[in-house]
């Protein structure tokens, strides 16, 4: 636990955790922090200004076309964005993983094929992908989290593989097989955790990459409807942005935030962790 | 570079081709969920059902039906759009000529100000503009295009309305033009105050799709630029007495060009699967906003030609791409 | 013989931590005309000298004190505007390796005419006559069609006569040439010697000729400077020089030298203890400069 102290005094990492916490915050106490339901209309109240030009306390960042507590539905939506990125960014790591320690490791035909695999995969664009997947999966949060495991599996595959070929050439492996022990084992018990800091780092870029493309496609109408989502709040404010332009504003900075608070705390992570800077 | 060459390139093609046909194909045929019931209205009975697939040829094995929609491409029939109940094929070259201008405009764009940035950084090294455009690039690639034409639209069109956040020409001109190539069309006709508000329209979707990509290429020009002003060359040009501004210019851009472009090629592409969201983004015509239309309304057929559209369009800009660089580098164009 | 370039009691020094001198007090002189030799190991500082007649200081570099004087003008802290005009017109360079010294993507043609429009301010049309007449000069066959090539379609010698015709192509006053042979085959060094010599002759160039190569030194240079970690060590006439070597240093270059004359002899290396003792002096010489 001591080792964590001194990474959070590099302003990258400081700040992406600051954001990262938050944002968990956000989601987890969303019932208690929200002042409203998130989904509870108010047809009486549509378009409330927020409280900084002139609008009541009661809705800070004022409602949406159907009077919904904008700043509510901005708390709630935390919720979506953070489990989809989370539960898609774990999956895709540990697809890309494997693979990535599979054709590493093996080498030779499981390699050629895995690798070639890899490069088709990052040579087709991911925003076809994502059609003919929504088209297939239909609408939904699953759809969303199934789409950037699909894509995003390669950016790990590529770099683990990358990474186990350097480990493999090293003292450790070779004595390690030298002295007769499984290949298995050694892939498991040597190299992953050699790899693991940069799987930490990767983890927490795909979570940025995996809050936008939540909500690209929750702005298209691909997410669920029934919970409130970053994406789905802008799509609504893109309608009415003449009359009403923070309720777009206001999921954008969220986002905007996560994205960066992401990166930074991944490129932070990636100079802290990476043995060669460090030595 | 020979006309043989893009041919071969060209042929090369088909296979790729072929092969994204059977995967749209097939993908479209394990949907779950039936795309034609959704077609009917409520109350339609299983013999409506029935009928409507008939009519589409989906009681056939799937080979057959392979075959049958093979030869409907290779004929020019793309089949009939179930929600706009149009010809795909007539849809699709409809939007076209919108996308292509957006994303011709864009690249432009991108080239533009990724060239002035890297130049400018390496010509003032170490002062201002460098750190600036380190500081910008850096942003840029972080935020994706999806935010920047957002955040376009919120700040240019809303917050300071100077420039229009929607379509792709103002209702209010009349305009009637013979083909779907609006901008290229105004100018050769000498219609410039419609000219200005198809560009006053453009220029937002474009410089949202423009700004990731220009930031990569800034970063790889300003790197390949760096490597460039320390070769031998660059020298004998300082020897001869060349400006510096000069040096830049027309000695190591030129020699810079060549592994951006091999470094960035694949960036291009990635440029016209953003025109998919952008358009949307800005309600502008084109057929990216139709594919989103298309995914919406679960139109299978239009789904289908839009993506070999796609795909298409991504091979031939990989082509343009290639020849490009072997313009560019004369030891390929020798050979 | 008036004096076309001089440099007096140049020094240079590397500001890194702690500083590093480059040039230790050079003082050179080539007279109108002339051809002077400069000759050491590598690492001596030969190169650093040419580099610094022509304004190019390392990075983080800094003339501590000493006169570059050129044409009777003072050009040691001359401002990158004025020195283009001389570069290119009065003073031209041959660069050691020929293999990338041309630009790769551009023709031959607008890399020989460009000094010439910018410097003589001479039409396109006209350029390309001289170019013609230049690549005769440098003995290239089929001139024409030289214009026409990329660098990659020509070899090495070819592509050192067309570095020739461009360093010579203003008439300059001094040519500096730094080891323009190195880079090539023995056959093709001897023939790019003799063409230097040849136009050197043609023109009443001032040659800087810089070199390991004590054998090509004799053949080529009036005058000679043995340099040893960025110190002149000794100055003489070629003839003098190896007839009567003085310095010990010297006498051990041209022991390590294969000459014709006499190809029995072995080949020395230089001694470890005279060695130590340069690098005795050179330490006295930092100490004393502070």
């Amino acid at each position: 636990m001591s080792a964590i102290w001194p990474l959070l005094r590099r302003p990258r990492i400081a700040f992406g955790v600051f954001v990262a916490v938050a944002l968990v915050i956000m989601a987890l106490a969303a019932p208690i922090i929200a002042p409203h339901d998130p989904l509870a209309q108010d047809l009486r109240n549509p378009f409330a200004v927020p409280y900084w030009s002139g609008g009541s306390v009661d809705h800070l960042l004022g409602t949406d076309s159907l009077g919904r507590d904008l700043l509510s539905r901005t708390i709630y939506a935390a919720r979506a964005a953070l489990a989809v990125a989370f539960v898609a960014a774990l999956f895709a790591g540990l697809l890309g993983t494997a693979l990535g320690l599979a054709a590493g490791y093996y080498g030779g035909a499981a390699d050629a094929a895995i690798s070639r695999l890899v490069d088709i995969w990052m040579s087709f664009p991911s925003v076809l992908l994502c059609i003919v997947l929504a088209a297939v999966l239909g609408a939904g949060l699953h759809t969303v989290a199934i789409a950037i495991i699909i894509i995003d599996w390669t950016r790990f595959c590529r770099v683990v593989r990358a990474e186990v070929l350097v480990q493999k050439s090293q003292d450790y492996v070779a004595s390690a097989i030298t002295i007769g022990l499984d290949p298995a084992r050694i892939l498991v018990k040597e190299i992953l955790p050699n790899v693991i800091p940069l799987l930490i780092t990767l983890f927490t870029l795909e979570m940025g990459v995996a809050i936008v493309v939540e909500a690209i496609l929750s702005f298209v109408g691909l997410s669920s409807s029934n919970v409130p989502t970053w994406g789905g709040i802008i799509q609504e404010g893109r309608l009415y942005v003449n009359q009403a332009w923070w309720v777009m504003a206001v999921p954008m900075i969220c986002i905007i935030l996560a994205v960066l608070g992401f990166n930074a705390l991944g490129d932070g992570l990636r100079d802290a962790l990476d043995p060669v800077k460090r030595t | 570079m020979s006309a043989k060459y893009i041919f071969g390139r060209l042929l090369w093609a088909l296979p790729t081709l072929f092969g994204v046909a059977i995967v749209v194909f097939l993908l479209m045929r394990v949907v779950p969920g039936d795309p034609i019931a959704m077609m009917l209205p409520p109350g339609a009975t299983a013999a409506d059902v029935e009928r409507l697939r008939g009519l589409y040829g989906l009681n056939e094995s799937l080979p057959r039906q392979f075959v049958s929609w093979l030869g409907g491409l290779l004929r020019g029939d793309f089949g009939n759009s179930i929600s706009l109940r149009t010809g795909v094929g007539t849809l699709v070259l409809s939007r076209l000529p919108a996308t292509l201008e957006l994303v011709i405009f864009a690249v432009l764009v991108a080239c533009t100000l990724a060239t002035g940035a890297a130049v400018a950084s390496v010509y003032y090294r170490g002062r201002w503009p460098e750190l600036w455009v380190d500081a910008l690039t850096g942003l840029t690639q972080a935020i994706p295009d999806f935010l920047w034409g957002l955040l376009f639209i919120l700040v240019l069109g809303v917050l300071l309305p100077v420039l229009p956040i929607s379509g792709r020409l103002d209702p209010a001109y009349a305009f009637d033009p013979y083909t779907g190539f609006y901008l290229i069309e105004a100018l050769l006709t000498g219609k410039f105050t419609v000219l200005g508000d198809l560009l006053r329209h453009i220029l937002l979707p474009a410089l949202a799709l423009a700004l990731p990509l220009a930031a990569t290429l800034t970063r790889v020009l300003k790197g390949s630029l760096l490597d460039a002003m320390n070769q031998d060359y660059v020298t004998l040009a300082q020897v001869k007495g060349y400006p510096r501004a000069r040096i830049l210019w027309r000695v190591a851009l030129r020699n810079a060009l060549v592994p951006t472009v091999t470094l960035t090629g694949v960036q291009f592409s990635f440029l016209i699967g953003g025109t998919v969201l952008i358009e949307h983004i800005f309600s502008y015509p084109g057929i990216g906003n139709l594919a989103i239309a298309a995914v919406i309304q679960r139109d299978l057929p239009l789904i289908q030609g839009l993506v070999l559209t796609f795909a298409l369009l991504f091979i031939l800009t990989n082509l343009v791409v290639d020849m490009s660089y072997s313009l560019l580098n004369p030891k390929v164009l020798h050979e | 013989m008036s004096t076309l370039l001089e440099i007096e009691r140049l020094r240079l020094r590397l500001e890194t931590q702690p500083p590093a001198w480059l040039l230790r007090d050079v003082d050179l002189k080539v007279g109108a005309g002339q051809t002077v030799g400069l000759v050491g190991e590598s690492g001596a500082g030969k190169t650093m000298i040419s580099r610094t007649v022509l304004g190019f200081v390392p990075e983080r570099g800094h003339i501590v004190s000493g006169r570059i004087t050129f044409d009777g003008r003072d050009i040691t802290y001359l401002p990158p505007t004025q020195r283009r005009h001389l570069l290119g017109r009065d003073i031209a360079y041959i660069p050691q390796n020929p293999m990338t010294a041309l630009n790769p993507v551009e023709r031959i043609e607008p890399q020989i005419t460009d000094v010439l429009r910018m410097h003589l301010g001479l039409d396109k049309r006209t350029a390309r006559t001289r170019a013609l007449q230049l690549l005769d000069e440098v003995h290239l066959p089929n001139p024409d069609r030289v214009l026409r090539q990329h660098p990659h379609e020509l070899s090495g010698g070819m592509r050192q006569r067309v570095l020739i015709a461009i360093a010579f192509a203003c008439r300059p006053k001094l040519v500096i040439a730094d080891e323009p042979t190195t880079a090539l085959d023995v056959t093709v060094q001897k023939q790019i010697l003799r063409l230097i010599r040849e136009l050197q002759r043609q023109s009443d160039t001032a040659i800087l000729f810089i070199s390991h190569d004590m054998g090509v030194v004799a053949k080529l240079c009036d005058q000679v400077h043995v340099m040893h970690g960025g110190r002149i060590l000794e100055s003489s006439s070629a003839d003098d020089l190896f007839a009567r070597p003085r310095h010990d240093y010297t006498k051990a270059l041209l022991a390590a030298t294969p000459r014709f004359d006499r190809p029995g002899d072995s080949l020395q290396p230089v001694p470890a203890e005279l060695t130590n003792r340069l690098h005795a002096e050179t330490l006295s010489w930092d100490r004393s400069a502070g």
